[in-house]
């Protein structure tokens, strides 16, 4: 059931005087959870909690022909399924919007941030490359999907190897080699503020995204020089991708600004509780 | 020669590691895990709930809508996302492996949606995801007869084997494929098969053999199903009497 | 108030039941045979009694000699009756239930509202109750919130009324959606959980049958401290001595605010 009238009006009161319903601050995560490995036959997979919220991601590889216009490099896609099983909201069908677009949100924060180090991705020149699908399920449903995926993709990314190949540059399925999958030191975090009334806040509960009148998604990485570097360096902070959607509501420039910089805060103490779950 | 000793060492008419976990998708009204070793499989109930379309509802009971599917990466090669033929077929026999339970009757025009999938396959997943659904709709407070349970049989080189895994599903003897995959479901309160389905080559006095050994390993199944549902008092919340 | 009337009638049936422990019934009679005690839980297709003198009853079937448990829950014996007490499951709407639903619909003749049933619940523009001189569609929005009394149920047709005591929009407060199955637990003996939780929060408290319940306090977090009681309740309402262990918690509540504010 959505959230009713009355409860909505007393949700944003409320964040007027800076509390939740759940006590957290406006820009406070609910615990995070990452279990690795949940599908043995997966290159890499990852179960992500974010309080209730829960998504499953698996990495699953293969060799595939490149495209004409990128022959040296490997080839990645990211497909979100918003399972009939994680909400009542959520029904069988073709992919909806609003599944796409959190596949999408995603796909240009693993593609832009580069954390996938695509050239190494290539087999022979023209002929074979890696081709990396990147499978996000919603399992259940209590706010805040997008942050969610996006967390579970990175882990699912960061545990991935490779698999075998034989002379013919065909894949041995369900056999893995111990060599990780390449991966740079630019590792996208994405954090979604949501509106309500005048406030924003982080990792909404469906109650709160029901009384959201607008999100915006920020997917930022820090790079750096150093190869081997774990330091997260806000310095170093590149915006890989934004999305603004949802609900009516516009944004003034102050707000945006003020959003730019808190989104590279928190992403930077996210990917630190990130890495610490996945190590 | 025959299949003298299984892969992994076990006695031919035991299961895998059986692992329940009751309560997975708080969402729903009912949902449960249900694992036989490295075969896992999640469902989740919602309903009984109005049915859209309307077209689809039945004046006379409950539909059960069920769907079985499996993530694109639990198995060696990704399966795409969506139905397939597999997965419509095999969620339609779960569908009636379950229905004869139900007293559907109590709800008519509602819909009760099923939905079942595996996280991880290595055989077996039909079984796994009929022993996941049973609980999860238990524990959604669907009224029923009878808690159902299953088991896939193998004949695997002339032996039977009880929830047989991939590398049994795969055995050969002189290049020549050996092994015979015969999913039960029983209710067990009164023995009846609910789910029958053979793949494979097997002489029929073989088959009476290995639907009775599928019996007697659903009994020992829905044990352990029984005791998840409840275990589950510690965990969730119970109604006590106030008075003492 | 209905929900009152429900519980004292249930008290009157405990009053006459007896209780018979495992076995104990085998020296009355030798074709009785009862397996399960009150308060086991079952599971469905679990034999609760064996024998002619129970009755089947809500959550159980009859088959042949033996009463079995259709639904997971507590065994309850009511005199002869032999019932299971379900543990889970959405809301089933029944006769003379006061409810909570929220208006998902405004039609020519009426509005429709989800009360989380299994089926869609009307109430006619006749049985709507509103002030004098105003009109419906502008009185009632869409997501408003009204405790509802059901006044038939036919065939998934669910008819509700307003023409009741202590029926009306809800407003201000908030609302907040239980376990269905645990609405007596908070509703307590003769109300007695729920009124607790009135006066030590000076909240107003309405608990829907469905599950839902409006509070409605001085302020915002007199109601979140209504609201954790009775979430407390609903997740602790197998423990023993509930009411103390409830009115604990509120009165350390209400000392550490009282710190705050000095």
């Amino acid at each position: 059931m959505e959230i009713a009238n009355i409860t909505k009006k007393r949700l944003i009161e409320f964040l007027e005087k800076g509390k939740r319903f759940d006590n957290r601050g406006w820009l406070e995560y609910r615990p995070l959870k990452i279990n690795l490995g949940i599908s043995s036959n997966a290159e890499g997979s990852a179960q992500v909690f974010l309080g209730k919220t829960e998504v499953m991601v698996g990495v699953k590889l293969d060799a595939v022909v490149p495209y004409r216009d990128s022959e040296e490099s490997g080839v990645l896609a990211v497909v979100t399924e918003l399972l009939p099983m994680a909400s009542e909201r959520f029904e069988h069908g073709p992919p909806k919007i609003q599944s796409i677009e959190l596949a999408r949100i995603v796909d240009r924060s693993i593609r832009e941030s580069e954390i996938i180090d695509m050239k190494k991705l290539c087999i022979k020149k023209g002929e074979k490359v890696w081709s990396v699908m990147i499978d996000i399920y919603a399992i259940n449903d209590d706010g805040n999907l997008i942050d969610a995926a996006a967390i579970g993709a990175v882990a699912a990314i960061m545990s991935a190897v490779m698999p075998k190949i034989d002379k013919d540059d065909k894949v041995q399925y369900g056999e893995f080699t111990k060599d990780k999958l390449p991966i740079t030191s630019a590792i996208p975090t994405t954090v979604t503020f949501y509106k309500i009334g005048d406030k924003f806040v982080l990792d909404p509960t469906t109650e709160e995204q029901d009384a959201s009148e607008l999100r915006v998604s920020f997917a930022v990485s820090f790079p750096s020089k150093e190869k081997k570097s774990k330091k997260i360096d806000a310095e170093n902070a590149v915006i890989n991708a934004m999305q603004k959607g949802g609900g009516d509501a516009t944004l003034s420039s102050e707000e945006i600004n003020t959003l730019i910089d808190l989104a590279v805060e928190k992403a930077a103490s996210l990917q630190e509780k990130i890495r610490e779950e996945i190590e | 020669m025959t299949y003298e000793k299984r892969y992994d060492g076990r006695d031919f008419d035991e299961t895998r590691k059986v692992e329940i976990k009751m309560g997975v998708i708080p969402r729903a009204n009912g949902s449960a895990m249900f694992s036989f070793g490295n075969t896992k499989a999640i469902a989740a109930v919602y309903g009984p709930r109005l049915m859209h379309p309307q077209h689809l509802q039945n004046p006379e009971k409950a539909v059960l809508r069920c769907s079985y599917d499996m993530l694109s990466f639990s198995v060696t090669e990704r399966k795409k996302p969506g139905p397939s033929r597999r997965s419509s077929e095999i969620s339609h026999v779960i569908m009636n492996a379950l229905t004869p339970v139900l007293q559907l009757e109590n709800f008519p025009n509602a819909v009760i949606d099923l939905e079942i999938e595996i996280i991880q396959a290595d055989a077996s997943t039909r079984c796994a995801g009929i022993n996941a659904a049973a609980l999860a709709l238990a524990h959604a407070g669907i009224p029923m007869t009878d808690l159902i349970s299953a088991v896939s049989v193998g004949n695997i080189g002339n032996k039977i084997c009880i929830d047989i895994t991939k590398e049994e599903e795969d055995y050969e003897e002189d290049g020549e494929k050996l092994a015979t995959d015969i999913p039960v479901a029983f209710a067990p309160r009164k023995n009846r098969l609910t789910l029958l389905q053979l793949d494979g080559k097997v002489k029929p006095e073989v088959l009476k053999k290995v639907i009775e050994a599928g019996n007697k390993a659903c009994m020992k199944i829905n044990e352990a199903q029984k005791k998840a549902l409840r275990d589950l008092k510690m965990e969730t919340e119970l109604p006590e009497e106030e008075e003492k | 108030m209905e929900a009152k009337k429900e519980a004292e009638e249930n008290e009157e049936m405990k009053k006459t039941e007896k209780k018979p422990k495992k076995g104990e019934s085998k020296k009355e009679e030798k074709s009785e045979k009862i397996l399960k005690i009150p308060r086991d839980i079952v599971v469905p297709g679990e034999v609760i009694v064996s024998g002619e003198d129970y009755l089947p009853s809500d959550g159980t079937m009859r088959e042949s000699m033996n009463i079995i448990a259709t639904r997971f829950g507590l065994v309850e014996f009511i005199g002869r009756l032999v019932k299971v007490i379900p543990l889970s499951g959405v809301y089933i709407p029944r006769r003379g239930n006061t409810v909570i639903g929220k208006v998902i619909d405004i039609t020519y003749n009426g509005l429709r509202l989800d009360i989380g049933a299994p089926y869609e619940a009307f109430l006619p523009m006749k049985e709507c109750f509103f002030p004098h001189g105003r009109e419906l569609e502008e009185y009632f929005n869409i997501g408003d919130m009204i405790t509802v009394k059901i006044f038939s149920i036919r065939r998934g047709d669910i008819n509700l009324t307003m023409r009741d005591r202590g029926l009306n929009k809800l407003e201000g407060g908030m609302t907040i959606t239980v376990n269905p199955n645990k609405v007596p637990r908070v509703i307590g003996k003769e109300g007695s959980m729920v009124n607790m939780i009135k006066q030590e929060t000076g909240c107003l408290i309405v608990v829907g049958q469905n599950g839902i319940i409006w509070i409605r306090g001085e302020n915002i977090d007199a109601e979140l401290l209504a609201k954790e009681a009775i979430l407390l309740i609903t997740s602790k309402s197998h423990i023993e001595g509930l009411t103390d262990l409830v009115q604990d918690f509120l009165e350390k509540a209400k000392k550490g605010k009282e710190k705050l504010i000095k």
